[in-house]
């Protein structure tokens, strides 16, 4: 039932994406969502897609888990084509009853639908190559430097990965006290929506009752076990750069160029 | 009258990278008034198998029948079905939600369209079976021991007057003491209700005292189905899956490779009591007729 719902949709394979620092793709996708909204004209979008599609090619994840994010967002895409189709200004292209199509409508229609869908696609490589952990440990290491300044970075970190690691387990409860209810002939799906909201106490009173309870035992765990916040914390798996990894930040920075020197020195629609 | 499984299959997050199939052509015909136990080692499908019975999951291929009617036939009532095989969770203390104890008991009844009125005396004739003292009654559920909260959990499902009880190891993290009593209120409503139950377990010594008939499941599939005797006669087998015959037939075993005419195949420490004693008076019988020559 609920099982099927996923959070952070890692798929696992032995790729060299997968294999990269967390950092660099943090670094990476940040740069790739840099370009897309930066980039102009027609050689920089074929610069654009062949960077995707080489990087999901390398990922050795299938096609098909990359699209399914696409799904959600396709209301958004839609109304936002639609919009820019009708409501911008310019040379008249075709128009019925009080509605006209330009062609800047169109050329920005048609640049919103591409950046919205390269941009779900590439934070989809990381999310689909990175492990929810693995994230949150990129994101410590690299914000490490704000601690400094007094940001509790380890502690948001390890809140993060906490909160990641529990979400499976609380939807798997979910699963359960929701099956025992219904065994006691429980009613989730009928009624109206206060009956639906009454119906929910049987739920919600047992999942708060065991999120408790789990904090605690996690608490008293972490306790037992000495530890005591970040300071003068070592790792068991420390990140280090590779050499794959600079060589990624190469390609990733050498592909932003391209997209700024085509938005800079090739007139439209080049 | 029985419940018919015929080539249930079950997969666990199908066309994902975490596809499991969690039953194989599982082929099981449960007739009325028996005591099973389902034994397995973890994940090997005995929960899964169990929410079946009930439909509160959908087999991916394979048909249920609960008294000759598909269960999954569009015109079937799965709340009926669900009104009449009982299902008690692993932890079903987990599942207590109300202010009071009596209050959480009567929610299944309720549930079944009963008044308030008699809701609250199947709440309590359930109470007192499940042995739960009375001034308890109108406490808050959370705040009973372990055991406790066990018993008021069976007791909710109990008030629902099924006809067949399913118990996913209703013994799980309880003391020698708890566990007997709970084991033991089971086999009282087995013998005086006439309930059919279905116990999952995997304690050898709990499913071989109580139960008329054992399914053994190894990875989604029915591995051994039979009486007990039958079923721990496979000891060497079950060992290699995880499991274990009750440690009374290792014995027995040993005394009868060690040369003791006893019967090996007793599930119970009662039976090998018996055959030992009839065995060891045998013995000294035959001791004195030597004697006497």
């Amino acid at each position: 039932m609920l099982r099927d719902i996923t959070l952070g949709q890692y798929y696992p394979a032995d790729s060299v994406i997968h294999k990269l620092d967390p950092r660099v793709k943090l670094f990476g996708t940040m740069l790739y969502i840099i370009s897309l909204f930066c980039f102009r004209g027609i050689v920089a979008l074929l610069a654009a897609t062949v960077f995707l599609f080489a990087v999901i090619r390398l990922s050795k994840v299938p096609f098909r888990f990359m699209v399914k994010g696409l799904r959600t967002i396709m209301i958004l895409m839609l109304i936002t084509a639609v919009f820019n189709l009708f409501l911008t200004p310019g040379e008249e292209l075709v128009s019925f009853w009080k509605l006209k199509i330009t062609a800047e409508g169109l050329k920005n229609a048609i640049v919103m639908a591409v950046r919205l869908t390269y941009l779900i696609l590439g934070t989809s490589v990381m999310t689909l190559t990175t492990t929810p952990n693995q994230l949150t440990d990129g994101l410590e290491k690299a914000l490490a430097p704000l601690s400094k300044i007094g940001v509790p970075v380890h502690a948001i970190a390890m809140m993060m990965s906490i909160a990641l690691r529990f979400i499976p387990i609380l939807i798997e409860e979910t699963d359960k006290i929701m099956k025992a209810q219904m065994a006691r002939g429980a009613d989730f799906e009928t009624g109206n929506l206060i009956a639906k909201v009454k119906n929910m106490i049987p739920l919600l009173v047992p999942l708060f009752v065991s999120a408790f309870r789990r904090a605690d035992d996690l608490a008293m765990a972490m306790e037992a076990r000495c530890y005591h916040g970040g300071s003068g914390r070592t790792k068991m798996k420390p990140l280090r750069y590779q050499k794959r990894d600079g060589l990624a930040y190469l390609t990733v920075t050498a592909y932003l160029g391209v997209v700024l020197v085509c938005r800079w020195f090739l007139p439209w629609p080049m | 009258m029985s419940i018919i499984l015929d080539k249930v299959n079950y997969i666990y997050s199908p066309d994902t990278a975490y596809q499991i199939q969690a039953l194989r052509d599982i082929n099981l015909e449960i007739k009325d008034g028996q005591f099973i136990g389902i034994i397995g080692h973890t994940g090997s499908g005995k929960s899964t198998l169990i929410q079946h019975l009930n439909g509160l999951m959908r087999a991916t291929s394979g048909a249920i029948y609960f008294h000759g009617l598909d269960i999954y036939d569009e015109d079937f009532e799965l709340r009926e079905l669900r009104n009449r095989v009982g299902l008690v969770f692993q932890y079903p203390e987990h599942q207590l939600f109300e202010t009071t104890i009596f209050d959480d008991v009567c929610f299944g009844p309720q549930n079944q369209g009963l008044t308030k009125e008699e809701a609250g005396l199947r709440a309590f004739e359930a109470l007192r079976s499940v042995g739960l003292p009375e001034e308890l009654y109108y406490q808050s559920p959370f705040d009973l021991s372990g055991g406790q909260k066990r018993r008021v959990a069976i007791a909710g499902v109990l008030a629902m007057k099924p006809e067949v009880l399913i118990l996913d190891e209703p013994t799980a993290g309880l003391d020698p003491a708890g566990r007997d009593e709970i084991l033991d209120l089971i086999a009282r409503m087995h013998r005086e209700r006439g309930m059919t139950v279905i116990l999952v377990s995997h304690s050898m010594e709990d499913v071989a005292k109580y139960v008329d008939r054992i399914v053994v499941m190894n990875q989604g599939q029915v591995l051994y189905d039979g009486v007990p005797r039958e079923v721990f006669r496979h000891y060497r087998e079950l060992e290699k899956i995880g499991l274990a015959a009750p440690q009374v037939t290792y014995l027995m075993h040993e005394l009868a490779a060690a040369g003791l005419k006893v019967d090996a195949e007793a599930t119970t420490v009662e039976e090998a009591r018996a055959c030992l004693m009839e065995a060891l008076t045998g013995v000294s019988s035959a001791r004195r007729d030597i004697h006497r020559e």
